[in-house]
């Protein structure tokens, strides 16, 4: 192992570590505010949309909604199946299969 | 229970087995990345160790991407490198400060320890988990040891056998991780207000996503959604 590699690797842990870690570090020092929470408790659904929503619309980097486009299509799928059925292994299956399905056909 | 037992702790209950069983469907998406990322590893031109260390202590796959193919273009540039994964990385800002309310009465060391595994992934699979059935320190590190676990293990396949394996990305196996999201995300959307951010999510996550450079997407659409979310709940307690 190289030296200068070794030191980069280990900066890029700490300064990972301390996204991960920093705000709780804070919050545990000062406490909450209530305001703060209010907005906190829609950060899930906001993180999850953000990290979907792009890979359906624009799996290749540029935006695509036509019906080439197999991750949209698949994914409006998975998310009717998701809203009926609530189960996660069913949505990636049905999600998956579809996927494997069209690259195949097409 | 009126009384608080000390937690018997980390001794392996029900709750981590069931956090890593909870995983495995995310994970299937994440073994081609782990995969694709130990032959890139190699291709740029680390060693194997290095590629492997790099695994284990960042433990954030598109950050070791993109300072692997920042490596591999010559850039050995610390500040850069390491100024680039902090950038990419600072959306765990906003999931750790979510998580707060559940891990601060945790010990000090046993909260590092779980933020360490908190990755996009445990983190969605954590917090799907308190929707359900309320928070679990042990189910949260039993996605997280899991998750920790198949990221090595496919960054060692990768390294390995990465010249024999046909392209992994292309297997379509990255659909697992959306079509996951998707099934915890549809249990949220329960009211106007959980609507509202999550279009509100989509539109600028869309846009920013085509405009913007990185992951910053993520932050901006997570930051203007949520705090729209706040602000309309806020202005509906007022109102009763």
């Amino acid at each position: 192992m190289r030296y200068e590699i070794v030191i980069i690797i280990l900066g890029m842990a700490a300064v990972t570590f301390m996204t991960r870690f920093g705000s709780q570090l804070l919050f545990r020092q000062v406490g909450m505010p209530t305001w703060f929470d209010r907005w906190l408790k829609h950060v899930p659904t906001g993180i999850l949309t953000a990290l979907i929503v792009p890979s359906l619309l624009l799996p290749k980097g540029y935006l695509d909604l036509t019906i080439h486009n197999h991750y949209l299509l698949a994914g409006l799928l998975a998310a009717v199946v998701a809203y009926k059925f609530r189960n996660v292994a069913l949505t990636m299956g049905v999600g998956l299969a579809v996927v494997v399905a069209l690259r195949l056909i097409s | 229970m009126s009384i608080e037992q000390p937690n018997p702790a980390w001794q392996l209950s029900a709750d981590h087995w069931q956090g890593a069983y909870d995983s495995i469907p995310v994970m299937m998406g994440v073994i081609p990345f782990g995969i694709t990322y130990g032959v890139v590893g190699l291709a740029v031109g680390l060693t194997p160790s290095e590629t492997l260390l790099m695994s284990l202590l960042v433990f954030a796959g598109a950050a070791q991407f993109v300072s692997a193919t920042m490596i591999g273009m010559g850039t050995v540039d610390f500040s850069l490198i390491v100024f680039t994964t902090l950038l990419i990385n600072l959306r765990h800002l906003l999931m750790g400060a979510s998580l707060t309310p559940y891990v601060t009465r945790l010990p000090l060391a046993r909260q590092a320890l779980l933020a360490f595994g908190m990755v996009d992934e445990t983190y969605a699979i954590t917090m799907s988990r308190i929707q359900k059935h309320g928070y679990s320190e042990h189910y949260q590190l039993g996605t997280n040891s899991a998750f920790y676990l198949i990221w090595i293990l496919s960054t060692l396949t990768g390294i390995v056998l990465g010249a024999y394996i046909p392209d992994p990305l292309n297997w379509g196996l990255d659909f697992a991780m959306p079509a996951t999201f998707l099934a915890m995300l549809m249990p949220r959307l329960v009211n106007k207000t959980s609507i509202t951010v999550c279009l509100v999510a989509a539109v600028i996550a869309a846009l920013s996503a085509l405009y913007l450079p990185g992951k910053w997407y993520i932050i901006i659409a997570c930051l203007s959604a949520s705090l729209a979310g706040g602000l309309l709940e806020g202005r509906d307690s007022r109102a009763v």
